[in-house]
Formats: C-alpha cells, structure tokens, sequence
C-alpha cells in the first residue's frame, strides 16, 4: 500500500499534457452556462444580470444575442450593457459574429443558445459561434433549457411529452467552466386561474423530475471541471464523487447477472458504467461467441467499453480503473481453482491485494 | 414513521459556509410569516453577516437557554420553549450541531424530531460534508474528518430538500471580500475546506445527494424511466450484509454498504463473529463500539459465536436470505503460508450463491489524514 504514497518521477507524456491543458485553458474564454428547466424562471434575467456586475466590477461585458420577447426588467437591464444587434437573415436570428470578433470584449452574453443559424452560415448552430467566440479567447455567458439538450431530449420528453427540434450538443454543455442551475419557484407550478389541486400536484412532479435531470448535469458538469483543475495542477487524486463502475467481463464470467446488477447501480447513483475485457488470441470459437453476446449486453446497458492489453490482465485492469477513478470493481470467480492458484493465490487474490481505492465485487460463477 | 401527527422537515443544503443556507431559508421564513403563517426562529447563527442578520427583522425569536458546563455559559436552543410556545413553523439553523453536555437532547437533529413528532414544521440548514454516509469521502477529499454528522436516515426524514447552490469561484470571491468570514479567520478557512478542488467536489457531492433525494421523493427516477414495463424499482430484492471485526476500518464499512443499501433501496444487516469465549475485553469493546455504530445509522446489528467464522457468516447470511456480503481484506500475518486461506478467501468460496463486496479501506488516499477536528458549521477560532 505504500506505493501510493511515493514520490514517482513524472511521467514526460502526462507532464507535457498538463503543460498544455493549462496553455489552452489559459487561452480560452471561459463557458457560464444559466441552465433551466422550465420556461419563464429568469434565466435570461439572471444571465444579465451576472453581465451587469461584471459590467460594474469593470469588465468589458457586451450583449451578442438576446430573445426578441423581452420584459420590461430584462429592458432595464439592457439599458446598462452594450448590445451588438442580432442580424435578421431569412427570418433567423444570427448573432453578428463579425462585430463581436472585432469588437473583441472580454465577455459576451449570448442568450438561446440552441437557435439555428440559416443555411449557408459559416456554423449552423449558434453554439458553434459562442465555441469560436471561445477560442478566441472571448468568455461566453449564456443560457439554457434542458429540453434543447440533445442527449437529454428523451429523457425530458417522458416527463413533459414535448420535444423540440433545436438542440445543443451535451458535450459542449459540460464542457462549461461554471454551471448554475436556475431552480423554478414554487409559484411556478401555480400554472393559471382554476388549476385544479390534482393539476399542481402533477405540476410538481414534472418539476421534480426535471430539477434531477438537471441537477445530475450540473453535478457532470462540475465533474469535468474538478478532473481538468486537477489535470492542470498535475494531481491524480482519485475523489470517487461520482460512483463508477466497472465489469470485467470473461467468456466464463455472468456476465448478464453482473451487467445487469452494475446498470441497477450506474442507475441509483447516477453514475457511469464501464466495460472491460482483457485481449486473449487464444478464446476458442465458443467462448468468443459468449463475450461477443455480454458485450452487446453491456453496450446496451450504456456501457464505455475498453479492450485492455497487457501481459498481466489484473494489472491492466488495475491500471484502466485508476486512470478512470473506478469506485466499484466487478469481476467473476470461478469456483474450481486449481493447484496453482491454491499454492500461489489465484489471480482474483492478486487483484485483491493490489487495489487500491476501489471496492471489489466479487460474482461466483 | 409514526402515525401520530408530525411535522414537515425542510433541509437548505449547501456544500461550505457562505453559500447562503441561512439568508435563503429566513427569505422563506419572510414569505410564510406575509402569507399569516406562525412562524418562530428556533435557533439562528448570524456569524456578523450583516445580509442575514437583516433577513431576521421583524421575526419572532425564541430567546436561547444558557447552560453552564465545567464553569462556562453556553446557550443553546430552547426546544421545551419552542414545544410550549408551538408555532406552526420553527426555523433552526445548524442541524448537525452538537448540545453542550447535560442537554435533554444530545444533537440538535434530536430536538428537531422532538419538534416534528409535535406536529410542529421545521426548516432547517446543514452542509453535505456533515451527511454520514460521505463522512470518509469528505476525509479523503479535504483531509478533515467531520465530527458532527447527520445519520442519512434523518434525512430521509425530510419531505424536502433544497440544494442552496453558488459556483465555488463566486464563493471564494465571497471569501475574498470578508463577506463570509472575518480576513484573518477567511486565511484559515482557505487551508482546508476553501480550496476550489475541494469546493467543486463537495459541490458535486451536494448537487448529486440533491438530485438523489429529490428522485427518492418523486419516485421519478432515472431507473423508473428507463426499466422495462415501467416496473418502478422501489422495492428490491437485495439484502445486504456488512461483516464487522475489530478493524478500525469497519466503520468506513458500514457506511459504505449503508450508502449502497439505502441507494438500491435495500435492507442492510451488520454482523461480527467471535471466538467463543474470547477473553480479550478489548477486542469485544472493539466490536461492540462498531457494532453500535451500526445501530446509529439504523442497520441492524448481532454478534455470533463460533470459533469458525466463514462457516458461521455464510450460515447466517443463508438463513436472512442475503444476496451481498460486504467485507474488509483481512489484516493477516505476513509469515502465515499463502495457502492458508484466510476468512474472506473462505467466504467467497462458500457463499457461491452470493456477491462478496470487499470495501477498500480508503484512508490511506487521503493526501494527508489530520484528523482535525472539523467544525465548517462555526468559523474557526
């Protein structure tokens, strides 16, 4: 156990990926994203009025993209900010890319972040402008729906029946530097005059459901952030703040029984699933046909599933599970060890004896 | 959990002091007492936070009670008062608080249930780094071990709870303008909980628990939506069994296989086996001590006799319909031949019809174990 504790000497290749994670994030604007749940909470509101205080603080703060519907507070606090007007081409709505990049500020807002650009534009979405505004070192405010969330839309849709055809990929949501969710007040679900008990009751619960969606994204969200803070400063601290799971899958092992019972716990924690098998040439014909079947099992399931090499499968296991801060490790046994392994300790006793962080689970087969 | 009339309790939960528990729920507190709701304040901590402290204007405060202990006067919360004086809502800062010893209840959680099983609501503020079950993580993330904790199973008392969010950057500036803490206690505070590594993670935490607990209320959660023929997964056919030695470790055990139980929505029992006869009074106090630890967090807990201790686990674990085993790695002697196979090797292979979990002790991760006592809930001295 001490091995953990030791100084080692840097690894030259993970030094020089720290080298540049912090270069490019030095570079980079830096993604705020408002994210909703319902319509109508405030979050265009709260998005300028952060535009506001920075304006205040004394940073140069302009206005790239605002909803044509606006009220007469959002109207007040415009009055303050410096607007870079949206350009109407074919009836869209497309922010005037050219301006801002001249007019360089240190921050822009940009609300609606889903809204589609015309046909022809230089990006089709205007999430792919606010990325270039990004890499031009300009930081980006901004707001979104879940709803628009492309990966997101199934699950949104089960609770509220609608989906919507304009979305913004999940990759550029947790890409986000800072996250906050803006929550819906409870008068929300006050919908409108003669709103039967059973009718706000129901309100509620839709709410409800959609306040954990987006609290899990947020929490994702603050993942990424957490693992490129530590990426930058050179640490490999595992913090398990998230619950991982990974099977390890044989020909030989239940692999239904364990992906099935790793998906019930991917579920309640709301946690990420893993699948591994370790590279053998030597599989016969019919139990190559048995990990073909549990890893379709385990795509299923919404596995990540890794084919690991290495002379020694438990290392590379090992090794696999740290890189990506497994918390719970799945693997088979088999019953019938044979002299070796009673002599020496089976390779499940060696796999025992070296983790480190993570808990193993061990299914009898 | 009772069927006489009790109490609504609403949790503030934050991830650090500062994040604005206690503005937020006195903002509440202001709304029901305009809407003609009898609401009183309980217990509050202004920690000289001029925002909060205006929010109290115009609310009715119980006046503390002074207890003197070992020749000093502390003042704690009133709770006979506030049960005789029985407004409709009590607002009580500080759940995880510790009474000053001779109190009528030891823990502050304690006069709260007092108050709900009155039929009196109560809102109420704690930290994610207090909640039980995260109590190793939280060691392992910020190096400190948090004393005071709330057992997840009053949490789970709540029929609400309420995420009190702010990005670690905004709070560290709060940090910087003195809003939170006083400078000279602000530089100390940065030292342990107030790195933004750590905030982020505790805000993750927080953020994830939240979203847990409101699942767990709605019965709207990811699994329900996405099981096959909509079966709702509340009620498992899991039941876990946490195997407890003298091992310091066992602690982190229980906890672990308690998160894990209560998240599957399954019954979880705690058991130690002795020699029989064991003569060492230590290593029964040792056992004992854990085991106890084990009732605290609600998880049922025994002692078995039997100078075969796989033998009789896996009996056991047969006899209570058990599908999961959690254990440590036994602590053996080096010089023991390697195959000799030790108790856990022996209950993997017996209980063939079951899953072994052993739990990593995960102490030794922390970057530095000080062992500090931890009080985020007050601002360091």
């Amino acid at each position: 156990m001490k091995t953990s504790q030791e100084p080692k000497r840097p690894d030259p290749e993970a030094l020089l990926r720290q080298v540049q994670a912090a270069e490019e994030y030095e570079s980079r604007g830096r993604l705020k994203i408002f994210l909703g749940y319902a319509s109508g909470v405030g979050k265009s509101h709260k998005m300028l009025d952060e535009g506001r205080r920075r304006h205040d603080r004394g940073q140069d703060v302009v206005v790239g993209a605002i909803q044509p519907k606006i009220d007469r507070e959002i109207a007040h606090l415009l009055q303050k900010l410096e607007i870079i007007p949206l350009q109407e081409i074919n009836g869209y709505q497309v922010m005037d890319m050219q301006t801002i990049l001249r007019r360089h500020p240190a921050a822009c807002l940009v609300d609606g972040l889903a809204y589609d650009n015309p046909p022809g534009s230089a990006h089709a979405y205007r999430w792919q402008d606010a990325e270039q505004l990004l890499s031009n070192g300009i930081s980006v405010i901004t707001t979104i729906n879940l709803g628009y969330i492309a990966e997101l839309q199934d699950d949104v849709e089960k609770v509220t029946g609608r989906r919507v055809s304009q979305t913004v990929p999940v990759e550029f949501i947790r890409g986000a530097d800072e996250i906050e969710v803006v929550d819906a007040p409870a008068s929300a679900c006050i919908m409108r005059e003669g709103a039967t008990e059973e009718d706000i009751a129901a309100r509620r619960h839709q709410f409800a459901a959609l306040r954990e969606i987006a609290l899990v994204l947020a929490a994702d969200v603050v993942d990424r952030q957490l693992e490129r803070y530590l990426e930058r400063s050179g640490v490999r601290q595992v913090f398990g703040t998230q619950e991982r799971v990974m099977v390890c899958l044989t020909p030989r092992a239940n692999g239904v029984r364990m992906i099935e019972v790793a998906r019930r716990i991917k579920e309640s924690f709301h946690g990420e699933l893993f699948a591994g098998y370790v590279d053998n040439q030597k599989l016969g014909e019919d139990d190559r046909k048995s990990l073909e079947t549990n890893l379709e099992l385990a795509r299923k399931a919404g596995a990540r599933i890794e084919v690991l090499t290495g002379s020694d499968p438990m290392d590379a296991i090992l090794e696999y599970a740290k890189q990506k801060g497994i918390t719970q490790l799945f693997v088979g046994h088999s019953m019938r060890d044979g002299w070796k392994a009673r002599l020496f300790g089976s390779p499940l006793d060696r796999l025992l004896r070296k983790r480190q962080g993570l808990d193993v689970r061990v299914f009898p087969h | 959990m009772t069927d006489h009339p009790s109490g609504k309790l609403k949790i503030f939960l934050g991830f650090a002091a500062g994040v604005g528990k206690t503005y937020q729920m006195l903002e509440e507190a202001q709304q029901l007492k305009q809407r003609g709701i009898d609401v009183v304040v309980g217990y509050f901590e202004p920690h000289g936070r001029k925002d909060t402290i205006a929010m109290i204007e115009g609310l009715e405060v119980i006046p503390r009670r002074k207890a003197e202990y070992r020749g000093a006067t502390f003042e704690e919360m009133d709770t006979e008062a506030i049960l005789v004086r029985h407004p409709a809502v009590c607002i009580v800062d500080e759940f995880p608080h510790t009474n000053v010893p001779g109190s009528k209840w030891n823990k502050r959680w304690e006069d709260v249930l007092a108050m709900l099983a009155a039929g009196i609501d109560v809102y109420t503020t704690m930290n994610i780094q207090h909640l039980e079950s995260l109590n190793d993580q939280v060691a392992q993330i910020s190096g400190v071990r948090v004393r005071e904790t709330i057992p997840d199973w009053v949490m789970e008392q709540a029929s609400e709870v309420v995420m009190v969010d702010l990005t670690p950057r905004a709070l560290l500036n709060r940090l910087d303008r003195g809003v939170v803490y006083s400078p000279e206690k602000a530089k100390l505070a940065i030292n342990n909980f107030f790195r933004e590594s750590t905030l982020a993670a505790l805000r993750e935490m927080a953020l994830r628990q939240t979203a847990h607990e409101v699942g767990a209320r709605h019965g709207d959660s990811e699994s329900e939506r996405n099981s096959p023929q909509g079966i709702p997964p509340n009620r498992s056919d899991e039941k876990l069994m946490v195997v407890v030695s003298q091992d310091p470790a066992s602690v982190a055990l229980i906890r672990r296989a308690k998160r894990v139980a209560d998240f599957i929505c399954a019954d979880c029992m705690a058991v130690a086996v002795m020699k029989p006869g064991e003569k060492n009074p230590q290593v029964r106090a040792k056992i004992e001590k854990h085991l106890n630890f084990a009732r605290n967090l609600h998880v049922d807990a025994r002692i078995l006799e039997s100078p075969e201790t796989a033998e009789a686990l896996v009996q056991l674990a047969r006899a209570n319909n058990i599908t999961q085993i959690y254990m440590l790695w036994p602590k053996r002697s080096p010089w023991l031949p390697l195959f000799i196979r030790n108790d856990l090797q022996k209950v993997v292979r017996l209980a063939r019809d079951m899953q072994v979990t052993i739990v990593d002790d995960r102490r030794y991760l922390q970057e530095q174990d000080r062992q500090k006592e931890a009080a985020p809930t007050r601002p360091p001295a």
